[in-house]
């Protein structure tokens, strides 16, 4: 009890939006900068990792850091406005204040897969932990080998960032499959489950990474997809979400099994998660 | 056993109010067993002599009704619907607070609690056993929650030995009790012409020196252990003594689920009932000006709506998922966060359940045939 502890206050930064940007109907991002400018200076995370941002009077919520880790300027989040404090966000535009704490968790074993091809699998509206993996191999493409990008969405008018897809896909070593459950006028991709398109993916399954976030239910799909493929349980990884209120392990609510998601994750090995996502209620 | 002979004193029944007064001349606001709304909770002494003789409790499945202890000793009672943990783990406190000035600019300040120093006496040895969890949640080395460690720095835990187990109690299937071993600054054991004392730390031994004490007769010393025997054998209920973690995780499939569910209210009561339990919201209270705004925890329990909510769906919807996130939380994956079982056997689950779910009970039937003891 005596031995030296780190004080944990817990209290957030002053933060204030330096931009905004309307993604879809739903889904904006804020770019914000630390008011400490030092604080800014000093800012270090990993992509995979999130902050709690906190709007004033409202309250917290968890956010996966978009922006790329080197850039000093300011910190990028993808939010979908869907509760009281993202609704709340949303109405926000350059100069508003919000706070920011983190950043918290583990993030994607990016230094770990250096030369090897890497694999993102996303489900759902803007996959944002994914999203950030991919601007970031774009631009230490050198480090990396091929890049496959599938992303799933329930309908074609879900996809966002639509402009971007088209232009990772014009670009070497990269390999862009998307699929809609419900397809659109104009809808050049695959319409059906995005499972389907896992046998056209080509890379190195002797040295390749798989990275996803999603539903629950098509990651469970997808593993199946990736490890007939030949991918091993061991380089299979997921970004998960779960209530987080503290973000330091301390309030209990995202605990999944013995880990607490905040803290031991937002990522995790599919051999970790796996067994307990296999039943409803963890 | 815990009582050494060689540092073990004797303080005779009439001077207790000697260890409250010295305790009160060190400065600590004393707390000790009090009644309130028919039940047994740590409230402070407002005079050295304030504690209260002859107060005990029945426990049963969904029962705790106040009676008389024909002895009129100090302890005897088992233990009430809370212990120590609102003391150092507080129901709601504000985390930090934040200020908005006329601009939109914010100003963000931690509170930190002024918190007296508390000397807590009757503490029970499950809820010593709860301490040292709770201590490892919030007090995680590089993570130390600094309201939590204001009130834990600051504590001086007398602890007494249970002569009384309610029929509740379990914590000697547990390892835990009904003897104080470790965690304590003083323990007492309490026979009818007096108290056996012992320090269990350098503050609790600074107080043990000051009183004075005789020292303990060999008889006074074997007669304590005695009782903390007799204390143990006359503990009806049990948990088996092993790891269920493997057992409680190979059946998260299983039929007694649905039967706990069937009666399982999902009120909450076994969680803020329960010493170990250390699940809080976190909610923001605006001031009515607009100017200031405090981030507040609050007690928070697995068996909650709001507890495994996110955005668009519930991860545990139904009774069912968050009976079994409790036990398997409690009695399995605690191991794996803490390197032991999160249940020190106080029983208080049991007693406070308004329906009586007893999870010795369902223990047994979710593993029935598994292992031997």
């Amino acid at each position: 009890m005596n031995a030296p502890h780190a004080i944990d206050s817990g209290a957030p930064h002053a933060a204030t939006v330096v931009a905004r940007t309307q993604e879809s109907p739903t889904i904006f991002t804020l770019q914000l900068r630390l008011d400490d400018a030092a604080a800014q200076a000093a800012y270090r995370f990993a992509p995979g990792q999130f902050n709690m941002l906190y709007l004033y009077g409202v309250g917290e919520v968890p956010i996966s850091i978009m922006s790329d880790p080197e850039e000093r300027d300011g910190i990028g989040h993808t939010i979908r406005a869907l509760g009281r404090v993202t609704q709340g966000l949303a109405a926000l535009g350059p100069g508003d204040r919000v706070g920011l704490r983190g950043p918290f968790g583990r993030g994607w074993p990016l230094q770990e897969v250096s030369g090897c091809d890497v694999v993102l699998v996303t489900g759902g509206l803007g996959c944002a932990p994914v999203v950030s993996v991919i601007h970031y191999i774009l631009k230490r493409r050198e480090r990396f080998g091929k890049l496959v990008i599938i992303q799933g969405v329930k309908h074609a008018d879900d996809l966002i960032w639509r402009e971007q897809y088209d232009r990772w896909a014009k670009l070497p070593d990269t390999q862009v499959m998307v699929a809609a459950d419900e397809g659109a006028a104009f809808w050049p991709w695959h319409v059906g489950r995005v499972t389907e398109l896992f046998g056209l993916a080509r890379f190195d399954p002797g040295c390749a990474v798989a990275m996803m976030c999603g539903p629950e239910g098509m990651m469970r799909a997808a593993v199946g997809s990736l490890q007939a493929l030949g991918l091993p349980e061991s380089r299979l990884f997921l970004s998960m979400e779960r209530n987080m209120q503290c973000a330091v392990g301390r309030c209990g609510h995202c605990q999944f099994g013995g880990a607490f998601v905040c803290r031991d994750g937002p990522v995790f090995n599919w051999g970790e998660a796996q067994p307990l996502l296999a039943h409803r209620g963890y | 056993m815990p009582i050494r002979s060689d540092r073990a004193g004797f303080l005779p029944v009439a001077q207790l109010p000697s260890l409250v007064a010295r305790l009160m001349a060190l400065g600590y606001q004393c707390l000790g067993p009090a009644v309130e709304n028919g039940a047994i909770v740590m409230r402070e002494l407002d005079a050295p002599d304030a504690l209260p003789r002859g107060l005990q409790a029945a426990q049963a499945p969904g029962h705790y009704r106040l009676t008389q202890d024909p002895q009129n000793r100090y302890f005897a009672w088992a233990n009430g619907p809370q212990a120590i943990k609102p003391q150092t783990f507080a129901p709601q406190e504000s985390l930090w607070r934040v200020a908005r000035d006329a601009e939109g600019a914010l100003q963000f300040a931690a509170v930190i609690p002024d918190a007296p120093a508390q000397a807590l006496i009757g503490v029970r040895a499950c809820d010593l056993a709860a301490l040292a969890i709770q201590d490892a949640h919030f007090l995680r080395e590089g993570r130390r929650d600094e309201h939590y460690a204001q009130r834990r720095d600051r504590l001086f835990l007398v602890a007494v030995q249970c002569a009384e187990p309610a029929a509740t109690c379990f914590c000697a299937s547990t390892g835990d009790g009904p003897t104080p071993s470790a965690g304590y600054d003083l323990t007492l054991a309490e026979l009818a012409e007096g108290f056996v004392v012992e320090a269990g730390s350098d503050k609790g031994a600074a107080v043990f020196d000051a009183l004075n004490l005789s020292a303990a007769t060999p008889q006074q010393i074997d007669a304590a252990r005695q009782q903390g025997q007799a204390a143990a054998a006359a503990q009806t209920r049990s948990l088996p003594d092993r790891n269920l973690r493997d057992a409680l995780m190979s059946r998260l499939e299983h039929p007694r689920w649905d039967d706990v569910a069937a009666r399982c209210l999902a009120c909450g009561n076994c969680t803020a009932v329960c010493p170990t339990c250390f699940c809080h919201a976190e909610a923001d209270t605006p001031a009515l000006d607009g100017r200031t705004s405090r981030h507040e925890r609050i007690w928070d329990s697995c068996f909650g709506e709001s507890h495994g909510h996110l955005h668009g769906f519930n991860v545990r919807p139904d009774i069912r998922s968050r009976y079994r996130q409790w036990l398997t939380h409690k009695l399995a994956t605690w191991h794996d966060q803490f390197g032991r079982s999160g249940c020190v056997g106080c029983g208080r689950c049991i007693a406070w359940c308004p329906t009586g779910i007893d999870l010795t009970e369902e223990v047994a039937a979710l593993t029935v045939g598994e292992g031997t003891p």
